[in-house]
C-alpha cells in the first residue's frame, strides 16, 4: 500500500481582467514561483462577481476561494471594485450566518504591477488552506441536504 | 453538438520545459465535444496559425481552445486567425498555461496536472460560447468643442480643417480664453495676442465652425457617435447678424465705470461692450446689471446710436439642440482665488498676503494685464493704488501650489516660468527697478525653459530668494514683505511697491458639473481624468468624450496646443469610419424576466442601462424593463452581479460560461 498523499487544497480565484489577472501574468513573467493549487477564473471586473460563485466553488469541492481586483480608485470600469467591496462586506456576514468558514474566503486588491504581491498572497492562502485541511464540513452540509 | 479543437503550444521550451504538453494533449482529447487535440511548438507563428486554420476547416470546428500564453498577449491573434478560417472569433478561448502555469510551477507533475485543468476549464467555457457579431453604431460626424481658449481653438481648427463640422461653445462673449489676456509668452517673449488673434479670426470665419459665444452647454444625452447636446445661448441684447461691430454703441454708453472682467477688475468697461478690441465675434453684449435701460428703465442711447438697429432690449435666452458624434472638453483653468470666494471654497487661502486688502498685491493674471500693451495702463507698468511706477517688485511663487495645508498638493507647473518672464518684462520696462522672487524650487523643465530662467537671473538681474513669505503689511505706502532666504539662512524683509502672487491653477468654475453631465471622471481637485495617464492621455472613460488643455491638469500653452491637436486627431480617427465597430462583449437584459427594479440602472458606472417600456401593437404598456444601450456599455458586468432576478448577463462572460468553468473543476 502506497503512502497517503499529503493534502493539497483546491483553490479557486476569481480575478478581474485588468489588474489581478495581469498581476498574475507579471508573476509569471518574473518567474515568481508559487504553489500550483490555484485555478484562476478571469472575469472583466470584480463588479461582475456574483458572490453565489463563491458558494458554487465550495460546492464543487474548493477548499478556499479568493477574490481579487484593482485597488480602490484604479478600476478599469471606474467603480466596479467599489460595488464588489460593498457587496463583500454584506456577503461576509451572510457567510458567517450560513456557517461557512470565512477563513477560507479571501479578498484582496492586487494591481497589474504587483506580481510579487500575487505570489505572496497565493502562497499565504495556500498555506492557510493546507493548515485548515479539507473543507469537509461544507461537503457534509451539501450531502445532508 | 460542439466540435472543439484544442491547440497546445510548447512556446519553444517556455511551456514544454515544465508542462508535459504531449501528455496534456492526450488527457484532454477525451473531454466531451473535443474532436482534435494537438500540441505544436509555436502556435502563434505562421505555421502554428495555419495549422489551426486547417483544423478548423477539416474538422469543422465549432470552438477552439488555444492553451498557450496570456490572453492579453495573443487572444486577438488567435481570434483573427479563426475568423480567417471562417469561424466566429468569439468561439475562441485561451488557457493560460505559460504565465499562470509553466513559468510559476517548476514541478513538472504538478504543472502538467494544472495545465490539464486549465484547459478543461476553457473547454467547458467555450462549449457555452456564442458566436457574437461586432456591434456597429452609426456616427454623426460632427464634433462639439467646449471652451474657446487656445486648446479649444486648436482642436476646433484641426477638426474643421479636415472637412468635418465643429460646434464651438464658449461661455464668455468672445473666444480667446486666458491666453488672449496674456502679455508676452515664455520662453520666446512673443506677444500673446499677436499669435492668438489670427487663430481666433480663423475660427470666426471658418465655414465648418459654428461658433456659439456667451453660451453654455446645458445638457448632454446619448452616447458615443450620437450625442444630443443642448446649448443655452444667453441673451446678448444685440442682434449678431445685424450688428457690424462699428463701436458707436459702446463709445456712447454713459455707464462707463464697470469693472472689466477681461482686465481682471483693474480697468473699466461700458455696459454695452466687447471684452477686448480683437474679440471674436466682434459683437458687443449688454451687461444687464450695469445697463441704465435695465436698471432705471431709461437711457437706450446705444439703440439710438446704432445705425443697424441691432440693439434688442427684448432679447431672450435661446436653447439650441446640436447633434454631434464626439465631444472635446477644453474648459481650461482659473487662478486659485487666494482669499476671495472663501465661502464657497474649503481652501484656507492666504489672508496673510493681504490680497484684496492692499490694492498693490495682485495675482499673476492681473500683472499680465498691467504689462500688456492692451492693458488698463497701456503697457506702462504702474501700480493699481496710485498709478506710480513700482521700483521694487516682489514675486511670490507657489501661492497655493504644493501646499497640503492649504488644500492643493500639486505643482501648478507654469508659475516658475511665468514668474521668470514677469521679472524680465518688468526689467525691460523699468530699467532702474529691482525684481525679487521668493520660490520653493525652480521647476523649468522643457525646451529652452531653464535657459530662460537663467537669463532672468543673470542678464536681467532678478534676485531669487529660496524661501517663503510669512506676512505682508503696509507701511507709509510701501508693502513690507517678510520672508526668509533659506540659502543664506536669515530672515529677509523687503520693502516693495508691488507684490505679484503666482497663485495656483485650478480647473475653471463649473468644470465638475460639466464632467457630471458628460459622465467623465475627475480627481479630488476637479481636474478631468484621462482614461490612461500614459497611453490614452486625451481619451476619457466616457467613450467619445476627449479632454485637452488645463481642464485635465496644469499645463502651459505648447502642451495645451499639443494635447488639443491630439484630441482632434482622436476625433478624426473616429470620424474616419462611417460606423463605429465595438466589441460585442456587452451586457444584455432578459426583458421577459426583468422585474424592473432598476438596481442595474443605479449600479451601472456608464449610465448605459435605461428604463424602457415594452408595449404591444396597440401601444398598451405590457411591462417595464431595464434595457442596455450597447453603444454605452463597456462590459464590466456589475449589472450581472447586482441583478436580483438574474435577468442581466454579460456576453463573453455569461453566467452559463462562468458556472461551466467552476463546474469543470471537480
Amino acid at each position: 500500500m502506497s503512502e497517503q498523499q499529503p493534502f493539497e487544497p483546491k483553490i479557486v480565484a476569481y480575478v478581474c481582467n485588468w489588474c489581478t489577472y495581469l498581476g498574475a501574468d507579471l508573476a509569471g513573467t518574473n518567474r515568481l514561483e508559487y504553489p500550483a493549487n490555484v485555478r484562476i477564473i478571469r472575469l472583466p471586473c470584480t463588479g461582475r462577481i456574483d458572490f453565489n460563485l463563491i458558494i458554487k466553488a465550495f460546492e464543487m469541492g474548493a477548499d478556499a476561494v479568493l477574490v481579487s481586483g484593482c485597488h480602490p480608485g484604479d478600476c478599469h470600469y471606474t467603480a466596479g471594485n467599489f460595488h464588489a467591496r460593498r457587496r463583500w462586506i454584506l456577503f461576509r456576514q451572510l457567510l458567517e450566518t450560513m456557517g461557512i468558514d470565512t477563513r477560507r474566503v479571501h479578498f484582496s486588491w492586487i494591481s497589474a504591477a504587483e506580481g510579487k504581491k500575487f505570489q505572496q498572497f497565493v502562497t499565504e492562502i495556500t498555506e492557510t488552506a493546507r493548515a485548515l485541511g479539507p473543507y469537509q464540513a461544507y461537503r457534509e452540509i451539501c450531502q445532508a441536504e | 453538438m460542439s466540435r472543439i479543437g484544442i491547440f497546445i503550444c510548447w512556446c519553444g521550451e517556455n511551456i514544454a520545459r515544465n508542462v508535459d504538453v504531449e501528455r496534456a494533449a492526450a488527457e484532454v482529447a477525451d473531454l466531451p465535444g473535443v474532436v482534435c487535440s494537438v500540441a505544436y511548438k509555436y502556435m502563434c507563428s505562421d505555421p502554428g496559425q495555419s495549422l489551426m486554420r486547417q483544423k478548423i476547416v477539416s474538422e469543422r470546428l465549432t470552438g477552439v481552445v488555444v492553451a498557450s500564453c496570456s490572453p492579453h498577449m495573443h487572444l486577438r491573434t488567435f481570434r483573427k486567425a479563426a475568423a480567417m478560417a471562417g469561424l466566429n472569433p468569439y468561439l475562441v478561448e485561451m488557457a493560460n498555461i505559460r504565465e499562470h502555469c509553466s513559468w510559476v510551477h517548476h514541478d513538472r507533475q504538478q504543472a502538467t496536472t494544472k495545465a490539464v485543468e486549465l484547459i478543461r476549464m476553457s473547454v467547458a467555457k467555450v462549449r457555452a460560447n456564442a458566436a457574437l457579431q461586432p456591434i456597429s453604431i452609426p456616427i454623426t460626424r460632427r464634433a462639439l468643442v467646449i471652451g474657446g481658449g487656445v486648446a479649444g481653438i486648436q482642436a476646433a481648427l484641426d477638426i474643421a480643417d479636415s472637412g468635418r463640422e465643429v460646434v464651438l461653445v464658449e461661455r464668455e462673449p468672445s473666444i480667446g480664453g486666458k491666453m488672449a489676456g496674456l502679455s508676452e509668452t515664455f520662453p520666446t517673449l512673443d506677444c500673446s495676442q499677436c499669435i492668438l488673434t489670427p487663430r481666433m479670426v480663423d475660427v470666426g470665419q471658418h465655414p465648418n465652425i459654428r461658433l456659439y459665444t456667451y453660451s453654455e452647454v446645458e445638457g448632454v444625452e446619448g452616447y458615443v457617435g450620437n450625442f444630443k447636446v443642448t446649448v443655452r445661448k444667453k441673451a446678448r441684447y444685440v442682434d449678431m447678424d445685424a450688428c457690424t461691430g462699428c463701436g458707436q454703441c459702446w463709445n456712447a454708453c454713459p455707464s462707463k465705470k464697470n469693472l472689466s472682467e477681461f482686465d481682471y477688475q483693474m480697468g473699466n468697461r461700458t455696459a454695452i461692450y466687447v471684452p477686448f478690441p480683437q474679440a471674436v465675434p466682434a459683437r458687443p453684449v449688454i451687461d444687464r446689471d450695469a445697463c441704465l435701460h435695465f436698471l432705471k428703465g431709461k437711457c437706450g442711447i446705444c439703440a439710438k446710436k446704432c445705425a443697424a438697429n441691432a440693439v434688442k432690449f427684448d432679447d431672450q435666452d435661446e436653447v439650441i439642440t446640436e447633434e454631434v458624434g464626439a465631444i472635446v472638453v477644453a474648459t481650461g483653468f482659473k487662478l486659485y482665488s487666494i482669499d476671495r470666494d472663501q465661502a464657497s471654497s474649503k481652501l484656507a487661502g492666504y489672508g496673510e498676503y493681504g490680497y484684496g486688502q492692499y490694492p498693490d498685491v495682485v495675482d499673476a493674471l492681473q500683472f499680465e494685464r498691467i504689462v500688456s500693451a492692451s492693458g488698463p495702463t497701456g503697457g506702462e507698468i504702474r501700480r493699481p493704488s496710485d498709478g506710480q511706477q513700482p521700483k521694487s517688485v516682489v514675486f511670490i511663487s507657489c501661492v497655493g501650489s504644493r501646499d497640503n495645508a492649504k488644500g492643493i498638493s500639486y505643482c501648478s507647473k507654469i508659475c516658475c516660468m511665468y514668474t521668470a518672464k514677469h521679472t524680465m518684462l518688468y526689467k525691460h520696462k523699468v530699467h532702474d527697478g529691482q525684481a525679487h522672487v521668493f520660490y520653493m524650487d525652480i521647476r523649468s523643465g522643457g525646451k529652452n525653459y531653464d535657459e530662460f530662467v537663467r537669463r532672468a537671473i543673470e542678464q536681467d538681474g532678478a534676485h531669487y530668494h529660496r524661501g517663503r513669505v510669512s506676512k505682508i503689511t503696509q507701511e507709509n505706502g510701501k508693502l513690507i514683505v517678510r520672508g526668509v532666504d533659506t540659502l543664506v539662512g536669515e530672515p529677509l524683509t523687503i520693502e516693495a511697491d508691488l507684490v505679484v502672487l503666482a497663485s495656483a491653477m485650478q480647473p475653471a468654475g463649473g468644470a465638475t458639473e460639466l464632467a457630471q453631465k458628460l459622465n467623465v471622471g475627475y480627481d479630488e481637485f476637479g481636474f478631468l481624468s484621462e482614461s490612461h495617464p500614459k497611453l490614452r492621455p486625451v481619451e476619457t472613460n466616457a467613450a467619445g468624450v476627449f479632454v485637452c488643455g488645463a481642464c485635465q491638469g496644469p499645463k502651459d500653452i505648447p502642451e495645451s496646443v499639443a494635447q488639443a491637436s491630439a484630441a482632434a486627431g482622436k476625433v478624426l480617427v473616429m470620424f474616419s469610419n462611417e460606423q463605429l465597430s465595438r466589441e460585442p462583449e456587452v451586457a444584455r437584459i432578459n426583458e421577459t424576466n426583468c422585474a424592473a427594479c432598476f438596481a442595474c440602472v443605479r449600479a451601472c458606472p456608464y449610465n448605459a442601462i435605461e428604463r424602457a417600456e415594452v408595449r404591444d401593437r396597440k401601444g398598451q404598456l405590457v411591462k417595464r424593463t431595464a434595457r442596455v444601450n450597447p453603444g454605452l456599455c463597456m462590459g464590466c458586468g456589475t449589472c450581472v452581479a447586482i441583478c436580483p432576478s438574474k435577468s442581466a448577463d454579460l456576453e463573453g462572460f455569461t453566467e452559463q460560461q462562468v458556472y461551466a468553468m467552476v463546474e469543470s473543476l471537480v
